[in-house]
């Protein structure tokens, strides 16, 4: 764990604001983790607000709905955050916004839903953790064992996001019925929400809830990780090759959480979310409801440039991804974009390691990148697994401490590509 | 617009922190040492560290010209061996010697390995123990301090090895260098003003050096004397060249363990050997040669002191 410059400050007291309605959206076909969906409408079809348009073909999946109500102008490649390209399906807007289809529940009314129904609903609503990892969150609902105890992520890590941060301050109401909502679907006995030391403001609001313990994390890199918050929460550890379930845990994100709140109490699928535009190259830094599938520009546009952006990220500046163009969209898994200038921007040349094992003071799981790195450079695969490469959690830290600026973790994620195959 | 947008692998931002950034901070951190070197044997001392440290850098430099390689001379590397190298050296000896153990130093020591990073010995060592065998007469008279002319005297540790400590001497002269003995390595004050720079900074951590020590003061304390548990442990640990390996060479980055496991059996490794040779064997002073086995024993005890690994 490292502490980093937080960088929070240009946009974590900005109240959340609403994207004007984009003239057309670019939907990836895949917008999470697991098989792409097939489209479930054709070109020149008209399309209503939160119609499911992309029809899920296995179980380890999530569907995708239309984000504006309007046309189907194509169903084509187009640039994809994650993935570089991938199917999209392309709206043009009608210009309506019939938001208020989505009507509140009773709480007696979500009382009256079984486990099941729960599940229904957030499968039917395409919600995937929305903390950068997209994992389809219908299966987390449905684990092979019984899970006991919720933790609640709240450890927005990433230097400059605030989004999360945000949601626990404006929506924390909501968030605390979502978590109502899972508790009741898996029988949970135990809830914790983990928040940074960073974030006074959110800790203050999610100590008044009654049945949940908050529990008040060093704001160091990477404590959102799922790893590291199991187990600086419950002072225990995901065995290797495990899962969360295995012991008994889940985790959740704050924005899943309010994702699962709209699709339960106001049958809302997940067609908007929240994200943070930020960057020294940022005239008005914000949090912004992105309606899914909107070009990065827009949301450029919207919140103007003081100079021209020499790399633009979507997610965070750890481990984020670096766009090649502005006409990409944001999807499920995109809370933030950062644009940073060219001095920012600048690549940095690799000098030959010194072994001052700074890296591996760094790491939160107790690798040796440096061996790691030397091993994948000579592409000896057996050995970079042999160094625990498959365990990087791809945080990004080796990278950051290097004094020698090596691309540690490129060569590691090739050695767990290589030695995965 | 943006049709030249850098499109690089997370993350994306870097740690203000250089190689050279590191090595010019070691090299100033060894500057107390060597004023106070030179205030103890003269202005002889500080021509024998411009001496080492100029041909260092000039032979860095010169062989990557003939070897076409990327010129590294500006990273401070060079620097620290060629100091390093004087601070090895009585003050007497005549001036090319440091110039011969710097060149041996940089070439055998450093660049024959590829260069910065590759070298498995710490190089400024690998010319002392080089010139030690070469030229053993210069490399053990060691001129006596504050006299500033040829009067030699005997250092600390080879009067007791040679049984001749008649009279003690006060541990305050050897806390601040009034003794015979290497330019650098006599005035334990300033290398304890440049070790607290790097521990400060983080550039090193207290590891290497106190398990190195303490593993020394505890071995020396038992076996030090004729009698059990009666050795001078503070003696050993104040005279000699222990305080400067300990902080500055033990600790050199390249030949040393990742893990601060690795680094704890290094530093006792290193203890054990320097008392050793101290006690049972026929050479007065054990650091260098300690610090340069236990550089040998580097990738063995790498490879069995991995870290636990997450989740296992």
């Amino acid at each position: 764990m490292v502490k980093l410059a937080e960088n929070k400050d240009r946009s974590e007291h900005k109240a959340i604001e609403r994207l004007p309605l984009p003239a057309k959206v670019y939907l990836p076909l895949i917008q999470h983790l697991g098989k792409i969906c097939v489209p479930e409408v054709k070109v020149g079809d008209t399309v209503s607000l939160g119609q499911k348009i992309g029809a899920i073909q296995a179980n380890f999946s999530a569907p995708i709905h239309a984000s504006i109500s309007g046309k189907v102008l194509a169903i084509q490649d187009w640039p994809h955050p994650v993935l570089g390209r991938a199917k999209a399906i392309v709206l043009e807007g009608d210009g309506r916004d019939d938001t208020g289809i989505f009507a509140l529940k009773s709480r007696q009314e979500v009382d009256k839903l079984t486990p099941d129904d729960i599940r229904k609903i957030v499968l039917d609503a395409g919600i995937v953790g929305m903390g950068g990892a997209s994992f389809p969150t219908h299966i987390k609902l449905n684990p092979p064992k019984p899970v006991n105890t919720l933790i609640v992520n709240g450890a927005e890590c990433e230097p400059y996001l605030t989004a999360d941060s945000r949601l626990m301050v404006e929506k924390a109401e909501e968030i605390f019925k979502g978590i109502e909502v899972v508790s009741k679907c898996l029988g949970i006995k135990e809830i914790y929400v983990g928040i940074e030391d960073n974030k006074p403001e959110a800790i203050r609001i999610f100590s008044k809830f009654s049945g949940i313990k908050v529990k008040v994390l060093r704001s160091d890199y990477p404590q959102g990780g799922e790893k590291q918050l199991v187990q600086n929460i419950l002072g225990k550890e995901i065995p290797r090759g495990k899962l969360p379930f295995d012991i008994g845990v889940l985790v959740q994100n704050v924005a899943t959480l309010y994702a699962i709140y709209e699709a339960v109490y106001r049958s809302k699928p997940l067609i908007e979310r929240l994200v943070t535009v930020t960057g020294s190259c940022v005239e008005n830094p914000k949090n912004l409801l992105v309606r899914l599938g909107t070009p990065i520009k827009n949301l450029i546009e919207f919140c103007g440039l003081k100079e021209e952006p020499a790399k633009m990220i979507i997610g965070g500046p750890m481990m984020g991804i670096a766009q090649y163009t502005d006409e990409v969209p944001i999807i499920k898994s995109s809370g933030g974009l950062l644009l940073m200038n060219k001095k920012e921007a600048e690549d940095l040349e690799e000098e030959p390691c010194i072994r001052c094992a700074a890296c591996v003071r760094g790491c939160p799981v107790g690798l040796m990148p440096c061996q790691i790195n030397l091993a994948s450079q000579k592409s000896l695969w057996k050995l970079a697994k042999e160094y625990g490469g498959m365990d990087c959690i791809e945080c990004g830290i080796c990278n950051y401490v290097c004094p020698s600026n090596r691309r540690l973790l490129q060569t590691i994620k090739r050695a767990k590509l290589e030695s995965g195959k | 617009m943006k049709n030249n947008l850098i499109v690089s692998g997370s993350p994306h931002i870097h740690k203000k922190e250089s190689v050279s950034r590191i090595m010019w901070t070691v090299a100033l951190s060894t500057i107390p040492a060597g004023i106070a070197g030179v205030i103890i044997f003269g202005l002889d001392a500080l021509w024998i560290i411009l001496a080492a440290t100029i041909a260092a850098v000039s032979t860095e430099w010169v062989f990557e010209l003939i070897t076409r390689r990327k010129v590294t001379i500006l990273d401070g590397s060079a620097v620290i061996t060629g100091i390093l190298l004087a601070y090895n050296l009585p003050s007497g000896v005549p001036l090319w010697l440091p110039v011969v153990g710097a060149i041996f130093s940089i070439i055998v020591g450093k660049a024959v390995f590829g260069g910065l990073g590759q070298n498995i010995f710490n190089p400024a060592l690998v010319g002392r123990v080089f010139l030690m065998a070469s030229w053993p007469k210069y490399m053990t008279t060691f001129p006596k301090p504050f006299s500033y002319d040829a009067v030699t005297s005997a250092t600390p540790l080879a009067m007791l090895k040679e049984g001749k400590i008649l009279e003690h001497i006060p541990y305050l002269d050897l806390f601040l260098g009034n003794r015979g003995g290497c330019i650098g390595e006599v005035c334990i004050l300033a290398l304890l003003i440049g070790a607290a720079i790097l521990l400060i900074k983080g550039y090193i951590t207290w590891h290497i050096p106190v398990t190195y020590i303490l593993t020394t003061a505890i071995l020396t304390y038992i076996f030090g004397a004729k009698q059990f548990f009666h050795g001078d442990w503070l003696f050993h640990i104040l005279s000699g060249g222990l305080i400067l390996g300990a902080f500055f060479m033990a600790t050199d980055y390249v030949a040393t363990p990742l893990t601060i496991k690795g680094q704890v059996i290094f530093g006792i490794g290193c203890g054990l050997i320097t008392a050793v040779i101290r006690i049972w064997g026929g050479y007065p002073e054990g650091v260098s040669y300690a610090i340069l086995m236990m550089n040998a024993a580097t990738p063995f005890i790498d490879r069995y002191t991995k870290n636990r690994i997450y989740g296992t």
